[in-house]
């Protein structure tokens, strides 16, 4: 969004608080401002920004003015959108993180990622094999990892990825979809890797052959796939949705509910 | 970490666990739900929806003298982005047979089935492809699979945790295509949590009378949403993914249909002109708005975009006098305040408990209710937990999991969550989580049939910005149902459509009329919409921001 469209917003759309200010509208009473925020310097990009100590990353990077077009999504750690490298002082390593969950230090020096450069082949599921030909056909540069552990050390969400493209070296899909399971696709680990490895797009179709091929299928599923099929509850259907509001309500308030136990 | 001055409620809470545990293990409600005098009661008392202020008259558009939610009101009576005069219509940069609007799970539901039928069509999505509340929903989608369950009875969940409002015809097919989604989403590689037998693992939603909760650990809109996508890049010649290039208006032809739609380059601030036969809003809801200042669960780009288009295009809307919080969003740490915390707590046994350990409320009323009844124990009853930062909430007692289930149930179901707050030094494993309800879901958006039709020919709209699905109030698990369901509707229907419509001219004709009637009203206002982010720049940042004139891309 253009700063000129932010500017005549804000003196009209009071209600778009920022984020760091909204109380529950609930708690009227003071707000202990005796105590003093903490700053830190943080360095964004290069530069110098005060911010407070308790700030994430991105909260951080918008307390020093930003508008973050790239680099924001989910906010919550799921969507994988805010990948951050970052510095600390004294130290010569280069540390990774999500920008939405990962804390500011004093003195980090941080940049985000705004995109990852990454191949994802085109497939027909339909066409794999649930075994190692689907990744020796897609990604076969998996078989050029020299194990170094520099994809592990690089996920913010301490997966086993190394371990994981070692699973898929050994085409062993259910243990790549187990340990991939929890992965946001923020891309630290490729753009980390000696062997120019796309280590979560491994994971995705892991996942999908698991989902597609491996998984024990429902019986329950199919038998109740055969009865819609049939119409079997077309009958009730249509004499719910003929019922009145009150014929409905004393219905639904009438209704068991299936105990928690198993 | 707790502050010290929590750690006499925190103590309570542990010397009541025993007792609520065998409460919990007895099967029954662990406290009894609530009728529905008592429903009602707490809503008109405590639901934010029914404050004083919280809605106001639209005072133009198709709806004009409804009651709306006050920030939606503002939002539908703002000016377009652009000047209608500008554009040469006659040249399309892009020519399609379908324009989806949002990359979210029933934008690429759509595109996957409408290629399927034969057709092309582009996504314009404001961020990344996948970048939606779809990605985030953690505690699963509802589905009537197993013996005990049928579609029926979950239409009747829906349509009473909807206040009664909801349009059956939607419901219908709602709950009667959700086995078919069950599968559809297992044949493209989703992993859904299963017992031993290979039946899937169901839990218990609130307001569900049976366990129909289908789940991939707490990461289910994670994997369905890579999925889809996934599954999208795969037909790149079908299928055409413009990221960060929201669409701003949409287009009509002379005769009224919808024939695409005005885009956006958020990177170079070009518009590009997109004809299209037929056009799909899945542009999600509108958390991002913090209706009545309240912390949101959202996705950064949120923001109703979809509604504002539909509107000056004269789309009807449907029930935008409601909003959804979600009962438990985090409120401590002050850095994740919130945050979404999985209705899948609570259905895994979960209790939200008050600050001397008691519980006050079945842990498993519909969202509103639930939401009421929290914000009563705090406000009025003032028993509420208050953070550092002034925010207040309930616990929500989550070590009962693992007494219930058995050590390492939180580690296999709810990575997410222990992972969200070990990061901050508190294990949920060992102590319950601070929470208050959160913004969580539009209810209430552009009125569709079951085809998903609007008013106007050739727009369809499927997912959270469509209206008359939930009715007032949506039930956990039905929003991931919905997106699929109404997303591959949409997708077939649009298809479908497209393949038989002739487009006369392309016109902005309704969007000068709008301007017009915004003026004819008496509306003065500055407001641009869609407003398509967030603005957090600090108040302090904003003074300092005084560039007089802004000259091409430099500011």
């Amino acid at each position: 969004m253009s700063q000129k469209k932010s500017k005549k917003k804000r003196k009209n759309n009071p209600q778009l608080a920022t984020e760091a200010a909204p109380r529950v509208e609930a708690v009227e009473r003071e707000i202990p401002s005796a105590v003093p925020r903490k700053m830190v310097t943080v360095y964004i990009m290069g530069k110098a920004y005060k911010v407070p100590a308790e700030s994430t990353i991105m909260g951080a990077i918008e307390y020093a003015g930003y508008q973050i077009k790239r680099g924001a999504g989910c906010r919550e750690g799921f969507c994988g959108a805010c990948a951050t490298v970052y510095r600390l002082p004294g130290d010569f390593k280069i540390y990774t993180g999500l920008a939405c969950t990962t804390l500011v230090q004093d003195g980090m020096w941080l940049s985000q990622l705004p995109s990852i450069p990454a191949h994802k082949p085109v497939y027909d599921i339909e066409k794999l094999k649930p075994d190692i030909t689907a990744f020796q056909q897609l990604y076969p540069e998996i078989f050029r990892c020299v194990a170094c552990n520099t994809c592990t050390k690089a996920c913010p969400q301490n997966l086993q990825v190394m371990d994981y493209i070692q699973a898929a070296i050994r085409g062993d899909i259910e243990k790549v979809m187990d340990l991939s399971f929890d992965c946001l696709c923020c891309g630290l680990c490729s753009i980390r890797c000696p062997a120019e490895i796309v280590h979560y797009n491994v994971g995705i179709l892991a996942k999908r052959l698991y989902g597609r091929y491996l998984a024990p299928r429902s019986q329950e599923l199919e038998l109740r796939l055969q009865e819609i099929r049939s119409g079997k509850y077309d009958k009730e259907y249509r004499k719910l949705m003929k019922m009145s509001r009150e014929e409905l309500k004393k219905l639904y308030y009438a209704r068991d509910i299936e105990e928690e136990k198993e | 970490m707790y502050p010290e001055y929590m750690r006499p409620s925190l103590k309570k809470v542990e010397e009541t666990r025993p007792k609520r545990f065998e409460l919990q293990k007895s099967g029954k409600p662990v406290f009894p739900p609530m009728t529905a005098q008592e429903r009602e009661e707490v809503l008109k008392k405590f639901h934010p929806d029914y404050r004083p202020d919280a809605l106001r008259q639209v005072r133009i558009g198709p709806n004009k003298g409804e009651m709306m939610t006050r920030e939606v009101a503002d939002l539908l009576e703002s000016h377009s982005r652009i000047d209608p005069a500008k554009f040469d219509l006659t040249r399309p940069d892009y020519e399609t047979d379908i324009l989806i609007i949002g990359g979210g799970g029933a934008g690429c539901a759509a595109a996957i089935i409408a290629r399927q039928h034969g057709v092309k069509c582009i996504i314009s999505t404001k961020l990344r492809l996948g970048d939606a509340n779809s990605m985030m929903s953690q505690g699963g989608m509802q589905a009537a699979v197993t013996p005990q369950d049928s579609p029926t009875r979950h239409y009747l969940d829906a349509i009473g945790g909807g206040h009664f409002d909801n349009k059956p015809e939607l419901v219908r097919a709602l709950t009667e295509d959700g086995p078919e989604v069950v599968k559809w989403l297992e044949d493209l590689g989703v992993i859904w949590d299963k017992r031993p037998d290979g039946n899937n693992y169901v839990l218990h939603g609130g307001g569900t009378s049976r366990r129909r909760m289908h789940s991939c650990r707490d990461y289910t809109g994670a994997i369905i949403m890579r999925t889809l996508m996934d599954e999208v890049r795969n037909h790149p010649e079908d299928i055409t993914v413009l990221e960060f290039m929201p669409t701003v208006e949409l287009i009509l032809d002379h005769q009224g249909r919808c024939a695409g739609g005005i885009l956006y380059n958020l990177e170079t601030e070009e518009y590009f002109v997109v004809k299209a036969k037929a056009t799909i809003i899945a542009t999600g809801g509108f958390g991002r708005l913090h209706i009545r200042g309240f912390d949101t669960t959202n996705h950064y780009g949120a923001t109703g975009d979809g509604l504002v288009i539909a509107y000056r295009a004269g789309a009807k809307l449907l029930y935008m006098d409601s909003v959804q919080y979600h009962p438990t969003g985090a409120v401590f740490p002050e850095q994740i305040a919130g945050f979404l915390i999985t209705e899948k707590i609570r259905g895994a046994g979960g209790q939200p408990v008050n600050r001397h350990g008691e519980l006050f409320v079945f842990p498993k009323e519909p969202r509103d209710v639930e939401s009421a009844a929290i914000i009563r124990e705090c406000l009025e009853r003032k028993n509420g937990i208050e953070t550092p930062s002034g925010r207040v909430g309930v616990w929500l007692d989550s070590p009962l999991i693992e007494m219930l289930h058995g050590e390492g149930y939180i580690a296999r179901n709810f990575p997410a969550m222990y992972r969200q707050f070990i990061r901050y030094g508190i294990d949920i494993t060992k102590e319950p989580m601070l929470t208050y309800p959160s913004l969580h879901y539009q209810n209430g958006g552009i009125e569709i049939n079951e085809r998903c039709e609007t008013n106007i020919p050739g727009l369809y709209v499927a997912g959270e910005a469509s209206g008359g699905v939930h009715g007032r109030n949506r039930l956990m698990g039905n929003s991931v149902l919905d997106y699929n369901v109404f997303g591959r509707r949409a997708g077939k229907y649009a298809a479908e459509y497209a393949k038989n419509v002739k487009l006369g001219r392309l016109t902005l004709e309704h969007v000068i009329a709008f301007e017009k009637e915004l003026k004819k009203a008496g509306i003065r206002t500055n407001r641009i919409a869609p407003i398509l982010l967030p603005l957090y720049t600090p108040e302090e940042v904003r003074k300092r921001q005084l560039t007089a004139r802004y000259e091409g891309t430099l500011r």
